[in-house]
């Protein structure tokens, strides 16, 4: 078995057997990663190149550790350290990398589309660790590998996506994902934070919590990004906290077992409780291993196809 | 010298000429007679046009030749070469330069670069001094040297009553203020918002950003009774404001841009940044009523905005791509394959679209088809099926969608300034 694709560039228009096979063979992974000597010889001789214009720690960490995992070698090139800061187009600096003969590139990217357009000049394959506001597909196969994890399946689940849905990539990938796989996804959030027509993509909208938390099998709480222009789409965060925040109360109200995920890092207080954030740890700290071998899934799916 | 053209198809919709198998003959590139001469004249060149059309020079009222500023992007010169290619005898171009087309020496200075082209060159200054917004350009002066409008192009006149001011000084020179209708609170996105844009990730900016400000436009030329131009009018909501303006006398005219009548959204689906323009490229419905309004005269021309740029600004990351397309050399092959052979409008209607009508906004003589004057000819083969090919462009950039589109129908020469262009030479007459 093998992708229908060489990048992966987000997971609109992925086919429902390339998700089912990279989750399966995350599932592989997983396992591995609990033994004692945690590395496979599988992509040993590839060369890797984590290309990340926008700071990231987790994700720049946990693909590193995937990468040396399968054994391969990694190189990572990050702003502030590169020629960026010289002016240098992104096609040269692609151009430039790629003549050093790298097989997979890992990118991320504060623009849209950087992904597909990396993927139209060069002959590597792309993994899109995060354009923009367009996609971040790892980061929602591992939410779907969680939901599995727990559930046992994903097809006729109920998933609602509560926060920033407008401007998270998280957000997009989740719902193109979810959507192909069978899921039923609905979006939580105010309305200036739900992104434009997404009601075309046969997704539900709520806008109170309440009926989210009652009516789904799984929430996936976006982190409210203080530091971008959230602030501008909502009048305080006291007022987000109050209507849209996870509590333990809200959750005890509806008795049901929901599983909750969060991308983390969590604004605690905001979208989510301290209380409700310090029970969820475990399942978010789960949902960073799964991330490694989901990363690891991808990077061998990709690196050994040809 | 005396030239014969022979076998034409004359069409000139203001003078109601529409007449086959007539000869022109031209002496020193004046008008010498019209009729059925090939017998018994004597010419030193003689062309045969096998009943292609001969139609008043076209004129494009929105261009920008990047000169002075950008002269790796495009000048005076390859600008013209790009629009005589094209089918173009005039263009007028707008003065988002650098510096900005402000003052008389700017203005004298593009002259000095267009003279001796077979394309006119008409410049429009800013409104506004360095386009800022904020201080009015020396109108008198900039007429006197002989601009034909006023715009701060590439951005709105923000501030009501800047526009207000505009709008009562230029009437003493009859010019329209052109309008770049943009409510940029609303809008630094990179493409129209629509599922697309939902789809795409890409900042979006939503028609409302057109539509506010051309509402606000329209309000201010009733009031002040001066004229405003609406430059690339691409929504649904401005062409109904635009026709309901009209109907009720306020000066206002209306120019769209072939890419907004050809394409929508849908082609951003790979990131092309060659389809990254502004106003971006908007949705189907959009497209219809464009078409009505072309039809039924709310838009009043075709203008293409041709905007060069260098390969390495547009091969870029979306967002940070600058907006729009070299236009000049694709604009009459889209309007024939996309309106005329489309049974959108007829050949005299898209004439008085390239031709007449920008003339008549920015009140310049219409060539007239008569002994004497001085002959501005675009010539036409309606039928003729071609592929765009930008590696053959006449621009100095690249940057066009429609590389590898097949059209039908193009300009086969032009003539004007005692010049001609055919079969791809220019040569003096």
């Amino acid at each position: 078995m093998s992708l229908s694709s060489r990048h992966l560039l987000g997971l609109q228009g992925v086919p429902k057997e390339d998700i089912q096979l990279i989750l399966d063979t995350a599932a592989t992974f997983r396992e591995i990663l609990e033994r004692p000597i945690k590395r496979v010889p599988t992509l040993q001789g590839k060369t890797v190149v984590n290309l990340f214009y926008e700071n990231s720690t987790r994700t720049r960490i946990s693909f590193e550790l995937a990468e040396k995992r399968l054994s391969a070698d990694s190189v990572n090139f990050s702003v502030g350290q590169s020629s960026v800061s010289k002016g240098e187009t992104l096609k040269d600096t692609i151009k430039n990398i790629e003549a050093m003969k790298v097989d997979l590139v890992v990118v991320r990217h504060a623009a849209a589309g950087v992904p597909n357009f990396l993927s139209r000049i060069c002959n590597s394959n792309i993994i899109n660790a995060g354009d923009g506001i367009h996609e971040h597909p790892t980061q929602a196969l591992l939410d779907m590998y969680s939901i599995r994890e727990k559930f046992g399946k994903l097809a006729g689940l109920k998933v609602c996506i509560v926060g920033d849905v407008a401007h998270s990539r998280v957000a997009m990938s989740n719902i193109f994902g979810l959507k192909t796989i069978g899921a039923q996804v609905s979006v939580c959030g105010p309305s200036t934070m739900i992104p434009k027509f997404i009601e075309e993509l046969g997704v539900n909208i709520i806008h109170n919590i309440d009926e989210a938390i009652q009516e789904n099998d799984v929430l996936n709480v976006l982190r409210i990004q203080l530091e971008r222009k959230a602030r501008e789409y909502f009048p305080s965060i006291r007022e987000y906290a109050n209507y849209f925040g996870i509590t333990q109360e809200r959750l005890e109200k509806n008795g049901r077992d929901i599983l909750i995920l969060h991308p983390g890092p969590i604004n605690r207080g905001v979208e989510l409780s301290s209380e409700v954030a310090d029970g969820l740890n475990q399942i978010i700290l789960k949902q960073v291993t799964n991330g490694v071998a989901v990363r690891m899934a991808v990077l061998y799916l990709l690196g050994t196809l040809n | 010298m005396k030239t014969l053209l022979i076998n034409c198809s004359i069409i000139h919709p203001e003078q109601k000429l529409n007449e086959k198998k007539k000869d022109i003959l031209l002496e020193d590139g004046v008008i010498k007679q019209i009729g059925n001469l090939s017998s018994g004249i004597s010419a030193d060149k003689i062309i045969d046009l096998r009943n292609n059309y001969v139609v008043p020079g076209f004129f494009d009222m929105h261009v920008h030749l990047r000169e002075p500023g950008r002269e790796d992007e495009e000048t005076v010169v390859t600008g013209c070469n790009s629009a005589a290619h094209g089918g173009f005898t005039g263009v007028a171009c707008m003065p988002n330069t650098d510096p900005a087309i402000d003052s008389a020496e700017v203005v004298k200075f593009i002259k000095e670069k267009a003279a001796d082209h077979l394309v006119d060159v008409f410049t429009i200054a800013a409104a506004t001094v360095g386009r800022k917004g904020e201080v009015l350009s020396p109108i008198a002066e900039l007429y006197e040297a002989g601009v034909v409008g006023f715009s701060d192009d590439g951005t709105t006149i923000k501030t009501s009553s800047i526009l207000k001011r505009a709008l009562e000084y230029s009437q003493m020179y009859n010019l329209p203020i052109i309008e770049h209708c943009e409510d940029e609170s609303l809008s630094g996105g990179a493409m129209n918002e629509s599922i697309n844009s939902t789809l795409l990730g890409l900042p979006p900016i939503p028609s409302i950003a057109e539509d506010l400000i051309v509402m606000r436009d329209i309000i201010l030329a009733e009031y002040t009774k001066g004229k405003i131009h609406i430059a690339h009018i691409s929504t649904k909501k401005a062409v109904q404001l635009v026709r309901e303006a009209k109907a009720k006398g306020i000066h206002v005219t209306a120019e769209v841009t072939p890419h907004h009548f050809t394409l929508t959204d849908d082609s951003l689906k790979n990131y092309d940044t060659n389809y990254k323009m502004n106003p971006p490229l908007r949705t189907r419905t959009d497209i219809d009523e464009i078409i009505l309004g072309l039809k039924d005269g709310t838009i009043d021309c075709i203008a293409c905005d041709h905007a060069p740029h260098s390969l390495e600004e547009k091969e870029a990351e979306f967002e940070y791509a600058p907006n729009g397309i070299v236009g000049l050399e694709t604009s009459v092959g889209l309007s024939l394959s996309e309106l005329l052979h489309k049974k959108i409008l007829s050949l005299e209607q898209i004439v008085e679209k390239l031709s007449i009508n920008p003339r008549k906004i920015l009140d310049q003589p219409i060539p007239q088809f008569k002994e004497g004057e001085m002959a501005n000819f675009t010539l036409l083969d309606l039928n003729e099926v071609w592929t765009v090919d930008i590696s053959k462009f006449k621009s100095k950039s690249k940057n066009s969608p429609f590389d590898k589109r097949l059209l039908t129908g193009k300009s086969i020469g032009v003539v004007n300034n005692k010049k001609m262009l055919f079969d791809g030479d220019f040569f003096d007459l």
